[in-house]
């Protein structure tokens, strides 16, 4: 037998043997273990603010870390920096492309970064008298989908060209290249220990990585489509992704399997984003079909809608504090829930 | 998953399903009770989950009249 077929032989009895090990440990489901807990109440949010500024499709959208302020992006060619109590426009970044579909917002709160289709990641600094450019993070071969900063130097970014990587934002390059995804990755959250990420990508897969070492340490299967949005829940263990396929599943890190999935015979759009509230009972998923549904996450049953938008929801964030919900569409308006 | 007709990317796959397989799994019972323990434990705290009291909703404006 050539080096080929063992390969291949060893590769399937693998395959088998992860399948086996995920079903033997697989005594129960999320929704069957929650049937004994209270149901979330119905939950019905008003729209407390419309942030009206962009003038084209919102793609993207960030909460800084003190919960007031945020970053959105359009193609419009602008990032705005919002004060979410007052409703006022803070800051106005022009980007040098405009066709961006990523942005993210510093804890420190110094920084922003913006991406997409000019296939780099450019980081402004917000404290300078004018903002200014601190570096275009440039070595994707694919657009960047996604950015989230580990701190004032180091950011995380998930490319078109199935990569994601860490970079050193001073010296602009990148200091590990995650690669195992075959398909454009889509998606990012960084764990609340910040030495693991996960990723989504459109190969309908998520992936567990070592911040460090560059390893891929878990696959999730089970999504029949892109992953478009993908979520940590605060405790670290599990992770919430949004699909294509029109659902969302929870996948639990240290069961290495999916435990629920949302879905519902009559959504049939495709989930564009998605954010937890604080204590990760309700998940807000944005759908092409312009609304934000609201899900009870323990027992993954549909408790709430946020209808408002005139078209595709297309990012969602709860900030820090959990006081609120935004959502951003391509009807180029932001709108804060609570 | 794709494999590839080529022997590198062939070793990589089996040395990444090698790594994939030798992770330590717990049930998922006890995985779903830890999780609802964190949810329940955090209720209080979730403003979108129990409300906001008015005077406290940064959001929303306190409907008291104010005085001229």
């Amino acid at each position: 037998m050539g080096e080929m077929e063992q390969m291949k032989k060893e590769a399937d009895g693998l395959k088998t043997q992860i399948e086996a090990a995920r079903k033997a440990v697989a005594d129960t489901t999320m929704s069957a273990a929650s049937a004994a807990v209270a149901p979330a109440p119905r939950v019905q949010l008003k729209t407390r603010r419309t942030l009206k500024g962009h003038l084209a499709k919102i793609y993207a959208m960030h909460w800084a870390t003190d919960s007031r302020l945020m970053v959105s992006a359009s193609q419009d060619g602008k990032l705005l920096i919002w004060d979410s109590h007052s409703g006022n426009k803070i800051n106005a970044v022009p980007l040098k492309s405009s066709w961006v579909m990523t942005c993210s917002y510093a804890p420190s709160g110094n920084l922003v970064a913006s991406g997409g289709l000019d296939n780099m990641c450019t980081v402004y600094n917000l404290k300078t008298p004018v903002v200014k450019t601190v570096k275009e993070l440039d070595a994707h071969t694919g657009y960047l989908a996604c950015c989230r900063f580990l701190s004032d130097s180091e950011i995380l970014t998930a490319s078109g060209d199935t990569t994601c990587a860490l970079w050193d934002i001073e010296s602009g390059k990148q200091k590990t290249v995650f690669l195992n995804h075959v398909g454009d990755c889509m998606c990012l959250s960084l764990s609340p220990d910040m030495n693991t990420f996960i990723s989504g990508a459109c190969d309908s897969l998520a992936k567990l990585w070592d911040v460090r070492d560059g390893t891929c340490k878990q696959t999730f299967q089970g999504h029949t489509s892109d992953v478009n949005a993908i979520s940590f829940f605060h405790n670290g263990n599990t992770v919430i992704t949004g699909s294509d396929d029109c659902t969302c599943k929870m996948f639990d890190l240290r069961a290495d399997q999916e435990v629920i999935s949302y879905q519902d015979a009559q959504l049939n759009a495709g989930v564009t984003s998605l954010a937890l509230s604080v204590s990760g009972r309700l998940m807000f998923a944005g759908y092409d079909d312009f609304n934000c549904n609201i899900w009870d996450t323990l027992k993954g049953e549909k408790v709430g809608v946020l209808s408002g938008h005139d078209n595709r929801v297309s990012c969602t964030g709860v900030p820090p504090d959990g006081m609120c919900v935004c959502t951003g569409s391509w009807d180029s308006f932001l709108k804060i829930w609570n | 998953m794709s494999s590839n007709s080529n022997l590198p990317s062939m070793r990589r796959l089996v040395e990444q399903l090698r790594l994939e397989a030798s992770v330590e799994r717990i049930k998922v019972s006890q995985a779903a009770a830890e999780l609802q323990q964190y949810c329940l434990l955090n209720a209080t705290k979730d403003a979108l989950l129990v409300g906001v009291p008015t005077g406290s909703n940064p959001f929303r404006e306190p409907r008291s009249c104010s005085l001229l």
